[in-house]
Parts: structure tokens; sequence; C-alpha cells
């Protein structure tokens, strides 16, 4: 079972996997296990899905997460893809479902994850991530926590240092 | 100047601490050359054509004197004895080792001082005017803005991964914009609006390098409060839709253009809409909290020494072109604005030793309360000298080389370390200025001339401003050959324009010539005082060409 790494830094073992975008004139097979599918194709038929409660999705770099305002919620768990560590619009994505569209479940982060990116995804709002398997999990927890604090309000505090430095 | 209080000082020091710990991953394998890229350039780390190169911060320029001489320090312990300072107010080390890397930031981090995003696809150290809280003109000291903005920017978790190098600049004088704010990623004019409230006009897309831009204004008027949130906002839409799938498209000017300016800044007005009444706004208290850093030195209450300097230049005509050209004139009576120049011919523009790094540490502490700043054209600025006290300072700088009165003149070249030091050059670049230097040695032709900006860069990305200088020389390389393509025209001040091609390029030996061609035809046409870049734009590119090509 694949590992994945938590917002604490500890290991958990999950079953999530991760459903790619069928090609051309293939349809969408989904397994019963625990699935993550793109987006908007969960969006498009999403009726389907209704009395599984092991469905997520998955969105990729250049998608956009406004497609599912309103109903992310519905969602146990969302994925944002990074398809290369120096990629950065998962970020933001993560950003908005968080902050803008009020996403509370589990978000993670797939792809190339590695260690030195976890600090920012964990103020961006990812609560776990999918650490690329050649990389060493044991030091995770000391990565996302390098720093005890940030300048800037995040999705992890709403209050930027200088509020802080008021009070 | 703003000085670090805990929570600066805690991130700091856990900064060093990531860092050594990356470089140890790095050095022990455990990241790949191409995993540990992005982390070292973030910290401003280069590995560059001799040894790896370091580029230290110093946020909008500034620098007090233990500053200086822990830089002098650090080149001594840890390099080869001499830095250099950068066109874009930061200081460069040519020739640090990898491994020493982390120690060199802990030494800086002790004097506040640190390497953080002066490289990499991040947004980069904020600039803004070397005369900033001394000049005559300004509607506000823009230093605690840019001082609010290197915060914010400071390990931004949404913006460590642009899909390009992200530059602000700030310029609050009305009359002169010394900072270069139109070819700047985001350029933020402090303006007052008619009610009289502080804020922003906002340039998006300006640029140099390969495509060259000047950036058009997405917004007249952001009131100051509005800052943080407004930039939150740009970054934001630039970090989703701005070109990744290849490195030459990827600057915001490309999508600013790909948009257009208006379609661009609804983008940003309809993501600002969310976010601006978020804790991100900034509050008037943080604002006067961060002025509160920038107040006032300890004035002495003086006149001006009008009669004193008078009779000394009439004594000494070499103290008289000094002043005339290398001193301005400072807001507060009996006090003047004094421009070191680290342009002497021989040796490369903006380098210094560490010998030369203590001694403007001695200056500044004896006649400029201690502080300096660095300025985008390579020079050092000592702001707050007593006027009685000039003559006496020049005497002392003269031997040291930081006399020579050619401030703002045609040998006052704006240059890149270029072929000799840098990976990315296709051509030397700091040879054609020494050569330019040697060829008109005569001052008083060079005052004659007046104001010229003359900029040189050994490629495409632009390091010596070469588009916006009024003659602009680039390094270019032709089937392994170096040859270097003129421009004219160019200005990165209010007017701010990109130079025109002149044509085709020319060998080195030929450089000396070819401007002293070019300077021939201002002198043949100009009228009485007319400015280069004012005849230049009166009789058109046409008479330079037909006299440099004949």
């Amino acid at each position: 079972m694949p590992e994945v790494i938590t917002k604490d830094g500890s290991i958990k073992q999950d079953s999530w996997v991760v459903v790619p975008r069928p090609e051309d004139g293939e349809s969408l097979n989904i397994p019963e296990q625990p699935a993550l599918i793109p987006a908007d194709l969960w969006l498009a038929g999403k009726e389907h899905f209704e009395g599984r409660d092991d469905i997520g999705v998955w969105f990729d770099s250049h998608d956009e997460p406004e497609i599912l305002e309103g109903v992310v919620n519905e969602l146990p768990l969302i994925a944002v893809n990074f398809p290369k560590f120096a990629d950065g619009r998962g970020y933001s994505i993560a950003r908005l479902l968080r902050e803008r569209f009020g996403y509370q479940h589990e978000l993670r982060a797939i792809g190339d994850v590695l260690l030195d990116q976890l600090q920012f995804m964990k103020r961006c709002g990812f609560d776990s991530y999918a650490l690329r398997e050649d990389k060493d999990a044991s030091k995770a927890a000391r990565a996302l926590n390098f720093f005890s604090q940030g300048y800037q309000a995040a999705t992890d505090t709403d209050v930027p240092l200088f509020r802080r430095r008021a009070s | 100047m703003y000085v670090y209080d805990e929570h600066d000082r805690q991130i700091a020091a856990e900064r060093v601490a990531q860092f050594r710990d990356q470089t140890e991953r790095a050095l022990a394998g455990e990241l790949s050359e191409d995993e540990f890229l992005p982390l070292r350039l973030q910290n401003g780390l280069y590995v560059q054509r001799l040894a790896p190169m370091l580029r230290i911060c110093v946020p909008y320029g500034m620098l007090r004197s233990e500053q200086l001489r822990r830089l002098a320090r650090v080149t001594r312990d840890y390099d080869k004895g001499y830095a250099h300072f950068t066109t874009r107010q930061n200081v460069q080390l040519n020739w640090p080792a990898l491994e020493d890397v982390p120690d060199i930031l802990a030494e800086l981090a002790e004097v506040e001082m640190h390497a953080n995003q002066t490289s990499g696809n991040c947004i980069r150290n904020t600039t803004t005017d070397q005369f900033s809280g001394v000049q005559v003109d300004e509607i506000v000291d823009p230093r605690p803005y840019c001082e609010i903005i290197r915060q914010w920017s400071t390990f931004h978790p949404e913006f460590a991964f642009l899909p390009r190098k992200f530059k602000v600049a700030v310029n609050a004088s009305e009359k002169t914009d010394r900072a270069a704010i139109q070819v700047h990623d985001i350029g933020l004019q402090m303006v007052r609006n008619d009610q009289g409230e502080l804020g922003f006009r906002v340039h998006v897309g300006g640029g140099l390098g390969r495509t060259p831009m000047v950036g058009p204004v997405i917004r007249d008027f952001l009131p100051e409060l509005d800052l943080l949130t407004y930039l939150e906002a740009v970054l934001r839409v630039y970090n989703r839709y701005g070109r990744r799938d290849n490195k030459f498209k990827a600057r915001i000017k490309i999508l600013v253009k790909a948009l257009t300016p208006k379609g661009f800044a609804e983008k940003v007005e309809a993501e600002w809409a969310h976010i601006k009444d978020s804790p991100t706004r900034l509050t008037r208290e943080a604002i006067e909290r961060i002025q509160g850093y920038f107040t006032e030195p300890a004035y002495d209450a003086l006149e001006n020494a009008t009669e004193l300097l008078a009779s000394q230049r009439f004594d000494n005509r070499q103290f008289d072109q000094w002043l005339s050209h290398n001193v301005d004139s400072h807001k507060k009576p009996g006090y003047a604005i004094v421009t070191l120049t680290m342009k002497k011919t021989g040796t490369p523009p903006g380098d210094v030793s560490d010998t030369q790094l203590e001694q403007i540490a001695e200056l500044a502490d004896q006649y400029s309360f201690g502080e300096v700043r660095v300025t985008h054209q390579q020079n050092v600025v000592l702001a707050d000298v007593r006027q009685d006290q000039l003559f006496e300072l020049w005497q002392r700088i003269e031997p040291m080389g930081f006399a020579t009165a050619n401030l703002n003149t045609l040998t006052d070249v704006i240059c890149c370390p270029g072929g000799d030091y840098c990976a990315l050059a296709n051509a030397k670049s700091i040879p054609v200025a020494e050569s330019i230097q040697r060829r008109f040695d005569d001052k008083d032709f060079l005052y004659d001339l007046g104001d010229i900006d003359l900029n040189i860069s050994g490629c495409m990305n632009a390091c010596g401003h070469h588009h916006v200088g009024n003659i602009g020389v680039l390094g270019v390389d032709k089937k392994g050959e170096e040859f270097y393509q003129v421009s004219l025209g160019g200005s990165s001040h209010h007017d701010a324009t990109i130079g025109k091609i002149l044509g085709p390029s020319f060998a080195q030996e030929d450089m000396p010539d070819v401007i002293a061609k070019i300077i021939d035809v201002y002198v043949d046409n100009r009228k009485e005082e007319e400015p280069f870049l004012e005849t230049y734009r009166r009789i058109g590119i046409e008479p330079f060409k037909e006299r440099v090509y004949a």
C-alpha cells in the first residue's frame, strides 16, 4: 500500500488510487477501491457515484478549480497534481479550494512531490502529501517544520505577521 | 533603516538551518542536480563558468557600516577578497565554495543579511531610488513600502515556483525615476489622488531581456492599504496563467501582452475583488510601524554652506568638477548627497575589494550616520553628508578611487560581469566598457557631452540594461566570435523607452570608434544645452547610421 505523509509529518498507509484521464475514445474505469478521478469527469457524471463515499477527484496543474465551486464538500478527498516540482500552479489551486470555496476535507498533493515543497504545501492548505517514492519519508517531519512562522497570511493562518506584531 | 525584531531574526536563523540541510542533502546525493537547482537559486547561488556565484540581498540598496564590514570579512575569508555591486542593488561574490555557503549565510545572518530570493523563479529583491528619504521632490519615503513588500514576498508559500523571475520596483519622486520602474514586472509609482490620499500607480509587464517592453499602467490609483492584496492578485493571475511551456515566453510581460493590458487588468480586478478585504490588507498601524524605522537621523540644524563651497570650488578645479557631478542636493539645509563612484577605468564596474568595503564603512560612520545605499548604476551613496565636510571627504576618497567625477556621463557605464565571469554571457562586457572609458578620458569633453547613459550587457538577459541605455551595447555570439550590437535612444526614466537597434554588429576592437562616431553626430547636431537623448529624438536614427556605417 502506498505511503502518504500527513501534516504533522507522520506516515499513513492508504489505498486511494489516482485514475488517469482516459485517452480519447476510452471510457473511465472506476476501480472497486477508493479512487480519485479527474475533477471535470466526476462533475459531469456525479450522479453515478452517489452511494460511494470513496470517490474523490484530482486536478492537474492547468485545471481550473472554479468548476467545483459549491460542491467541493461532497468530496472526501481532492488531490492536486504537481507534474513537475517547479510547476507552482498547484499552490494557487489549493488556496482557492480552501479559502474561496471552503473545502473542508482532505487535500492531497500528488505527482512530483519532494521534501522541500512540503512547507509551502502545508501553508497553502494541503494536509497530505504523496511524497515521490524515491524520497526519504522519514525526513518529512523536519522539512515540514523548518520554519516556526511565516510573514504572510495563507491557508494555515489568517493573521499575517504585521497583525501579530500589532497585538 | 529597518532593524530586525525577534520574528525576523528567528525566520533568518531558520532559513540558514534549512539551507544547510538542503546543501548537505545535495552533497550527499539525496537531491539530484535538477532538484537542488531551484533551491540553491532561491538562495542566490549560481554555478558559474569558473566557480559558484553567490548573490547577497541588499534590500532596496540599504547597508549599514557593520554590514559592509561583515561583507569585507566574508570576501576575505571565503572568497578572493572582492565583491561586485549588481545592477539590482545587490552584492555578488564570484568565488565561494558550495560547501562554505551555509557558513557564509550564518555569518551574514548575524548582521541581518541574507541571500533569499536573489535568483530563481520567485519574487526578487524590491528596488527603489537610492535618494529615497533625502531628496527634495519625493511624495513620501518609498522604503517602508519596499520593506513591507520584502516581508510579504519572503518565502511566500504560493509564489515560490512562478513561471519565471519576478521583480518589483518602487519610485516616489515626481520628476525623476532612478529605479527604472517601467522596465520591471511590477513598477509602483507613488502618487497622491485628487483627495490627497496616498497610493500607487501600478505598471505591470515591463522588462528587458529578449522581449523588452515598457510596462503599461493597469491601475491608475491603488490606495496604499491595498498594496499587498493587489500584489497578491497580480501574482496569483500570473502564477496560474503565465506560460510555463517556453522559458523565453514565461515573463509576466508576455501574459500582459497576450491578454492586452486591459484584459489583464480585468482579470486582476476580478481576483482582487475576492481578497481585497482579507487579513492581508495592510493597516495604518502596520505601515506606521515600519515607517518608524525610516525616521530622519539626528541632523544638525545647519545653514547651507554656500560661501564656503564657492571658495573651495574656486580654489580647486577638480573639487569643483566632483561637486558638480557627484554631489546632489539634499532636502535638509547644510547637507548633501554624495555618490561614490565604483567605476574607475581599468576595474570592472561595480567591483570593490575587501579593503574598499571597509573604507566605505569608515566613511559612512564618519560622514553619513553609518549608512550607505547601493545604486542600480553600481555606485554607492552617502546620503547625509554635511556640506562643510564635503571638501574633507573629497580629499579622502580621491586616493581611494571613489571620486571619479564621471557620474551620469558617458564613462559612468552600467555593465554586467559579462563573459569574463558569467556562464550565460555570449560576450565579454567589461573590456568593452574599459576601452570606451579609455577613449573618453578627457574630462572636459565628457562634461561638455552632459548626461549620457551607456549600458552594456554581455547577453540577451540584459543585466546591463542595454535596452534602456541612451546608448546600449549588447554582446552577441556569431559562430563562436564575439560581436556587439548597438542601440540608441533608450531611457529608463519617466519617459521610459526601449532603444532602437542601429544596424549590424561590430567587432570588439571597433567599439571605441563606433561610440566616438555616435558622439560626433550628437555634437554636430545638438542645439545649445540639448542632452544626447533629446538630440536623438529630434533627428532620429538615420544620421547616426550614415556616419557609423559610412
